[in-house]
């Protein structure tokens, strides 16, 4: 192993990234210490005192009890139908050379690469040309849509290491094309997959955009809140819910990033 | 291992629908191929890309000005709409945020991406990554609550100042024309804040990933050279991590281009281009003009897309 | 007898390419056969036409005597051992060996036992329950070999086997090879750009250039006979003389082959030369000399006098050593 000069970083630059990820972080802990204030009107810094009695106040909500059940289910019927397609999206593009497959690629992340509200504006007017009313599962179509990307994207870069010899060498052992994919495509892939799954039900679970666009009368948690964001009614509340909120991304985030730690790609980058 | 000579050069096929299937795809590829495709492609190709072009066709339509209702007839009416000064106000606002949201990411993220991709190891490198990745993925709605928080009057900013007695600062800073106003969460200032914080890490990921594909090697043989490292920045560092801050800028320069949320919840009262779009298709009922509303954007990136993949921006992705 | 793999004018094309081109090749039952030839002369396509890897775009390939187009890889009882090895990652080294049992349906039992066996046959007895991973690159090798074997495979294929080893251990495993082949007495296959590799293991070499077989006949014959002026070029040490030259020392005026050692130094010769260098190898010593304008090398047996370097000597050779080739590239 060479050695590095052991110069180091210069202070400024150490100073600069310091406080850039400084600046990253500290509105999120903010955040928390408000779920604890006792001021009920205001955003008043510091907090005059801190309870608990916020978070019972939340847990007593039917309406927030609701969005959040609405939330996991849109959440998970989307992460397994960009399981689905995302897998298979990404199988024929790294399996095959095939005419088109740039096209495939574009097509999937285009639904990311535009801006969220010409998505959920498009998927909108279409709903309505096409008189389907609003309810969950018209939600669900347009959470699937851009949540495959993040499966795809961990699974392209997953069957890209797994060599084509891999496979050759499953069939030269007298596996057919079932048997290869049982015993060792799907092994070898199965990390990825988890990881893409996490991050597409994270994906999901935050999506407002184009959930406004496509919800009609339901509200997902972040719905619910970017309403009380605009009406505030109850501010000590919305203070809780962000916290949950946190908690139920990061989580999911977390475990992606260490199912894929060890692997060149990391599950996420591409958000 | 005995008598290798007694089993036959070719086995018979196993019986089964598997079996028949398994060679059925391996005789025809392209079958297996096109029922793989055909799931994600009904998808995406008719549900998504159909939405998006009948949303781009009734940008060619126009609302009858009496009876509110679309009257479904070829017209470039609806685009000349855009000029007027009132929705031309609104690109230009936009797009004059996008550029500087662009830029101020650009620098903050450098710094940060330079030491993660050349500084850190083990587990400081796994500090950074995560370090970005967490407020990447955490909650938009959360970030943007935050801030509004943070931004209030009454909130931490202002009480800081207050702190080290320099409140003046920021009372200026808010009596600037334009840019200033009450309080920081109802100004440009502020929205201009939250956009860099909320997108900056999507500055960072390919700027860190271009810089880490710079070799060591490369520094050292510039400072070995004798380039003073203000020489090596400019000259070495920064020309081989440009295709990442042009990838990164994709990102911040599109989403600042369609989102409608930050600037409804920090800013002033003047739309931006999101807003338009998601006034004009519901107050206002207008579908399109909302739609000839949601083509700039598309145009815009469009335009910066090829000038990016022309600068090498997309290998670095 | 029935040939063990037979090509009646097979070709296969990539696109505008033809990787390979017109190919008639007999391998015979239990023969080790080389496939030799620099990278992209279709040596490796040919290999991965046996395993079924790839389909003849024209021609016939018959295994056995059996018709192998349009069979599947896992149909055929031809196993490969990779270049890369292609060990399973996730799996142990016993459920790799054991793999091509287990997707058969043997039971456990009964497949562990056997890859047992076929670990120690490769001289890994007990590293079973290891991952790949946890291997060198010479371990790693053995696996696939073990891997391969166990399904007793009437043809076994190597791609470039020893590429990725160092010398000592290339030199180690070619021995073994050697005599695990004749052991087992299956037909081994195997590609390798090396020449020294093909001679020294292969019963019959094939040498192939631009898709085509040059030459396909035994080590001593492409050293000592080679066919044309490719396959002296290729395989290497012989002196290989222009026309011109040949005519000046005397000879018909045509491309031959000339091999070093059946060139003597002494004081009675054909052909005054000067000595230019001069590399002690062990057993002999190579030196090299320029005889009118031409370079040749020339080895002197150990306990003959070498002559130093710069001195002037005379180059003799029996008239039957010559060997004259066609002039194809």
């Amino acid at each position: 192993m060479r050695s590095e000069p052991q110069t180091g970083a210069s202070f400024p630059l150490k100073l600069a990234a310091g406080v850039g990820i400084a600046f990253l972080h500290l509105p999120i802990l903010l955040i928390l210490v408000y779920a604890f204030t006792t001021e009920e009107k205001s955003f008043q810094w510091p907090p005059p005192g801190l309870t608990l009695k916020w978070f019972a106040v939340a847990w007593n909500r039917p309406d927030v009890w609701d969005a959040l059940w609405l939330s996991v289910k849109v959440a998970s019927i989307s992460t397994i139908i960009a399981l689905v397609l995302g897998t298979l999206a990404a199988a024929a593009v790294s399996q095959t050379r095939f005419f088109g497959r740039e096209a495939i690629s574009l097509l999937v992340i285009l639904p990311i690469a535009l801006p969220g509200i010409i998505t959920g504006i498009a998927l909108r007017s279409a709903f309505s040309l096409a008189d389907i009313p609003y309810s969950m599962w018209t939600i669900i179509l347009g959470h699937g849509t851009f949540c495959v990307v993040v499966v795809y994207n961990n699974a392209v870069a997953r069957f890209r290491r797994t060599s084509g010899s891999l496979i050759e060498a499953s069939m030269d052992l007298g596996a057919d094309g079932f048997q290869t994919f049982r015993h060792i495509i799907l092994p070898n892939i199965a990390t990825a997959l988890l990881a893409g799954g996490m991050l597409a039900f994270a994906l999901s679970f935050d999506e407002v955009i184009v959930t406004t666009f496509t919800g009609g009368q339901q509200s997902t948690l972040p719905i619910w809140m970017l309403q009380e964001l605009i009406r505030p009614r109850q501010r000590p509340v919305t203070n809780v819910v962000a916290v949950i909120v946190v908690l139920v991304t990061f989580l999911p985030i977390l475990a992606a990033f260490y199912l894929t730690r060890d692997t060149d790609e990391v599950a996420g980058s591409g958000k | 291992m005995t008598d290798f000579t007694a089993t036959p050069a070719i086995r018979p096929r196993r019986d089964g629908v598997a079996s028949r299937l398994s060679d059925l795809f391996w005789r025809r590829p392209q079958l297996l191929l096109f029922l793989m495709l055909t799931p994600p492609l009904l998808w995406l190709g008719i549900i998504y890309v159909g939405s998006l072009l009948a949303l781009l066709l009734q940008s060619f339509f126009a609302i009858d000005d009496f009876s509110g209702l679309v009257t479904y007839e070829f017209t470039l009416d609806t685009y000349r709409q855009l000029l007027h000064p009132a929705n031309f106000d609104i690109i230009l606002r936009t797009l004059t945020m996008a550029i500087a949201v662009t830029l101020a990411s650009a620098v903050i993220a450098f710094p940060i991406a330079y030491y993660a991709a050349r500084y850190a190891k083990g587990r400081w490198k796994a500090f950074f990554y995560l370090g970005v990745m967490m407020p990447l993925w955490s909650s938009y709605l959360v970030k943007i609550y935050a801030w509004k928080l943070i931004l209030a009057k009454e909130g931490i900013v202002t009480w800081v100042f207050a702190k080290l007695h320099l409140s003046f600062l920021l009372d200026g800073l808010l009596a600037l024309p334009v840019i200033g106003g009450n309080s920081l969460s109802i100004s440009y200032i502020g929205t201009f804040i939250v956009f860099v914080y909320i997108w900056l890490p999507y500055m960072i990921l390919p700027t860190q990933a271009a810089l880490e594909r710079v070799p060591v090697t490369l520094v050292e043989a510039s400072g070995d050279l004798g380039a003073t490292p203000d020489q090596t920045f400019r000259t070495v560092l920064l020309p081989l991590a440009l295709p990442g801050l042009v990838a990164g800028s994709i990102f911040t320069f599109s989403l600042t281009l369609g989102d409608y949320i930050i600037p409804q919840i920090i800013g002033s009262s003047r739309l931006f281009i999101g807003q338009a779009v998601y006034a004009q298709q519901g107050t206002a009922g207008n579908v399109p003009l909302a739609a000839a509303f949601s083509v700039v954007p598309i145009v815009i990136m469009g335009i910066y897309l090829t000038i990016a993949k022309r600068m090498g921006a997309f290998d670095a992705l | 007898m029935t040939a063990a793999v037979s090509f009646s004018k097979v070709s296969r094309h990539f696109g505008s390419v033809r990787a390979v081109d017109a190919v008639d090749l007999v391998v015979q039952p239990g023969e080790f056969f080389a496939m030799l030839g620099p990278s992209g002369s279709g040596k490796t396509t040919c290999l991965r036409l046996i395993a079924g890897f790839e389909q003849p775009s024209a021609g016939h390939i018959e295994i056995f005597g059996e018709t192998a187009e349009g069979v599947p890889p896992y149909r055929r009882n031809v196993n490969t051992v990779f270049q890369d090895y292609a060990l399973f990652p996730h799996l142990s080294i016993l459920d790799n060996v054991a793999y091509g049992l287990m997707v058969k349906g043997m039971g456990k039992t009964e497949r562990h036992r056997q890859a047992e066996q076929a670990l120690e046959m490769v001289k890994l007895p007990g590293y079973g329950t290891r991952k790949p991973g946890q291997l060198s690159g010479g371990q790693r090798q053995r696996v696939a070999l073990a891997r391969a074997l166990i399904n007793r495979p009437r043809v076994l294929l190597l791609d470039e086997p020893l590429g990725a080893l160092d010398l000592k251990l290339r030199e180690q495993m070619q021995e073994e090879l050697k005599s695990l082949q004749r052991s087992l007495g299956i037909t081994f296959i195997f590609v390798t750009h090396d020449q020294s590799e093909a001679l020294s293991m292969a019963d019959r070499v094939a040498v192939f250039n631009n898709g085509r077989i040059v030459q396909a006949a035994s080590p001593q014959e492409i050293y000592s006979r080679p066919k044309t002026r490719f396959v002296a070029d290729f395989v290497g040490s012989s002196n290989v003389i222009d026309p011109a030259a040949m005519a000046r020392f005397g000879g018909l005026e045509r491309w031959a082959s000339l091999r070093p050692e059946a060139i003597s130094i002494g004081a009675e010769g054909q052909l005054r030369a000067n000595v230019r260098s001069s590399s002690f190898l062990g057993a002999a010593t190579r030196v090299s000399v320029l005889a009118e304008g031409v370079s040749l090398s020339v080895m002197v047996p150990a306990g003959q006098p070498v002559p130093d370097v710069g001195a002037d000597v005379n180059l003799g050779w029996a008239p039957g050593d010559v060997h004259y080739m066609d002039d194809v590239a």
